[in-house]
């Protein structure tokens, strides 16, 4: 039962405001989506030319719908990715992959009270967080920052999910949020998420290790590392092969496409099994895994290839 | 192709579980090698061969009637076998799903699953059940939706909640356990519940496990094997029932060794849960005697072996050394030295 990649279409796509759009993707064969949990994202493949682009979206709908799904896209302004492509080629009926929802911003369900902070377009994960919470009937407030009334995208469907418990802040207007007395006084077992620039996160952070807050206790959204990586080139000396391990494979995959047999067992960068041995590399080693230690890994002799890679031209294995 | 499922057979008492030959055929062998040691042996739980315990998400087979009659005698005699922390009523749905739609999609001649939006109708043919609820809630169900699905369910099954990086073991239905309680670790970490394992923290193992754990993805289960010995085909050797089983280990003699003497090997599954983000952990038993491991050659050798090499440590956490020699001298008759096949498979 191992997952492939969801195929989806888009079938609506609203103006939020200047620069933001809302895309609805169902499934491409009239099914159904799994359920997933609030905090997820779902990596969407893009085919940017010659390319497929991926972009990490948080999911900012119903986890319990299954028939749709909402991401929310600003448009980066300057950027020739994934953003712009979105904006510009993404129509209702345009088919698109996504990954398998992940969650790597997940509520703490033992959490006492939850406080959700967003920032601009970081609005999207904590839309469903709230949503949750709200359903759970759990302790919790929402505080929504943006630049101007116009990029307050979500600002009504998240006081609809919980009146009286929203705080809307248009930091033109109102200055920047102050962590330090948002935090304070914070019963024990308190829980804190943020989702916005990569400023704000770090002034929550720096106020709540002031105030002394267990660092467990501070969330900020993280998406998953995108598999894959540029192509570079493989010299098996033992067997004599040379090959190009493309973008979208991992240098395992690479090495089973050319039909060498190698043994693997957890393909995640743990058991060890598929471990081999570096004898050049021109290039960085970039390691994912977590079984080599920091020796192995500073004597550059060693690779998981089910998920590290070369940076580089050229990877000569003893194999 | 429907399963003909045992109607007579106990895991108590008169101890009159067996293995048919079909179910020694496909009995999770765990050996690949002449020896053992702990290793992160994780893998992708995909749909395996036909026939073989890999094949579904979650095996049923010919012991599944006896399973549930065992689980139901131990729960009625100690309901904290199942026990279910308040936050995990999400993932306790969750569980509720995947078993329900697992089973219904490959077992369609024993389960069916009837879905009209959150109205379901559960059709439990070889128990002779019909249940419709509301999912999601926990009032239109005879008891708390985790215990409802696992009670009829072959295996133990563990959920953990995910937080702090870690991993927590906050809910349960334990009753075919490996001398381990759940009441003891409920609520405990990763590394708390693992702490008694001898060997395996030194060489690094569950730090690696943990991590790659906290990675896991909604999809993508992945699985391992685990085993011990048991004496007698028990399948409750829990500390809360030891003064019941425990002397047991001392009732072995060369002539009873081969039908006394069980390996008992747990699959392992973990699959990560859509609603709440926890994690399921399957512990599914297969026991088999050293005389239905014999009838295949290799695994009687490969056992043997097994044993005369395995740390002291392992022996002594796994609780078989008293016995130890016993099983040694009974599998010494069907090893002849000879060379034995990497893998599992028989030859």
């Amino acid at each position: 039962m191992k997952a492939a990649p969801l195929a989806v279409v888009v079938r609506a796509v609203r103006e939020l405001g200047p620069e933001i759009r809302e895309f609805t993707l169902a499934p491409a064969d009239g099914g159904r989506f799994p359920t997933y949990s609030a905090g997820s994202h779902v990596v969407v493949s893009l085919p940017i030319g010659e390319r497929v682009h991926r972009n990490a979206y948080s999911l900012l709908g119903d986890p319990a719908a299954t028939d749709e799904w909402r991401i929310a896209v600003r448009r980066q302004s300057g950027s020739r990715g994934g953003s712009q492509w979105l904006h510009q080629h993404a129509r209702p009926g345009l088919a698109l992959e996504i990954s398998w929802p992940v969650n790597l911003f997940s509520l703490v369900r033992t959490a006492r009270h939850q406080i959700l902070v967003a920032g601009g377009i970081g609005i999207t994960p904590i839309l469903g967080q709230a949503r949750e919470l709200a359903r759970l009937g759990a302790s919790f407030e929402a505080h929504y920052a943006y630049r101007g009334a116009a990029n307050a995208a979500f600002a009504d469907e998240l006081q609809a999910l919980a009146p009286s418990r929203v705080y809307l802040r248009d930091s033109e207007r109102d200055g920047h949020l102050d962590f330090g007395a948002l935090l304070a006084r914070r019963p024990l077992g308190t829980h804190v998420y943020v989702c916005g620039p990569q400023s704000m996160v770090d002034a929550a952070k720096i106020a709540a290790a002031r105030l002394g807050w267990p660092p467990g206790h501070i969330h900020s959204e993280q998406f998953l590392a995108p598999a894959g990586g540029e192509p570079f080139e493989v010299e098996m000396r033992a067997s004599g092969r040379r090959f190009t391990v493309p973008r979208d494979l991992s240098l395992l995959e690479a090495i089973e496409a050319q039909g060498i047999d190698t043994p693997s067992l957890c393909r995640g960068g743990a058991c060890g099994q598929c471990e081999l041995e570096v004898l050049e590399a021109d290039g960085t080693l970039h390691h994912h895994d977590v079984y080599l230690s920091d020796a192995e890994r500073a004597s550059g002799r060693k690779i998981m290839p089910c998920v590290s890679r070369l940076e580089g031209r050229c990877l000569v294995l003893n194999h | 192709m429907a399963i003909a499922f045992k109607t007579q057979e106990s895991f108590r008492g008169d101890y009159s579980f067996r293995n048919s030959p079909e179910a020694v055929q496909r009995f999770p062998f765990p050996f690949h090698q002449d020896s053992y040691m702990y290793s992160v042996n994780m893998e992708p739980h995909g749909s395996g061969p036909v026939g073989s315990v890999f094949e579904h998400a979650f095996d049923i087979d010919e012991h599944y009637l006896a399973e549930i009659e065992d689980r139901r005698i131990t729960l009625a005699r100690d309901p904290q076998r199942c026990q279910s922390l308040p936050h995990m009523i999400d993932a306790e749905w969750d569980v509720v799903e995947l078993l329900m739609t697992s089973l219904a999609q490959d077992y369609p001649e024993h389960f069916m699953l009837l879905r009209d939006g959150s109205h379901w109708t559960w059709i439990n043919r070889p128990l002779n059940l019909r249940q419709s609820f509301i999912f999601g809630d926990a009032a239109t169900l005879p008891c708390g939706p985790f215990e409802y699905i696992t009670r009829q369910a072959q295996g133990d099954f563990v959920v953990m909640d995910q937080r702090d990086n870690n991993l927590f073991a906050d809910c349960g239905m334990v009753t075919s356990q490996a001398d381990w309680s759940l009441s003891f670790d409920l609520g405990m970490s990763f590394m708390e519940w693992h702490a008694p394992v001898p060997l395996a923290h030194e060489l690094g193992i569950f730090e690696r496990a943990l991590k790659y754990l906290l990675m896991l993805q909604q999809g993508h289960p992945v699985r391992r094997l685990n085993w011990t010995m048991t004496v007698n085909p028990r399948l409750d050797t829990a500390p809360e029932t030891y003064p019941e089983w425990g002397s047991d280990r001392a009732s072995v003699t060369p002539q009873t060794a081969g039908d006394k003497v069980h390996l008992r090997v747990e699959l392992q599954t973990l699959f990560r849960l859509p609603r709440s983000n926890a994690m399921l952990f399957g512990i599914r038993c297969y026991l088999a005697s050293l005389a239905e491991l014999a009838t295949q050659p290799k695994w009687a050798a490969r056992l043997h072996r097994v044993l005369n090499t395995l740390p002291p440590q392992l022996a002594e956490y796994k609780g078989l050394v008293r016995y130890q020699p016993l099983a040694r001298q009974w599998l010494a008759a069907h090893d002849d030295g000879r060379e034995l096949s990497l893998g599992t498979q028989p030859d």
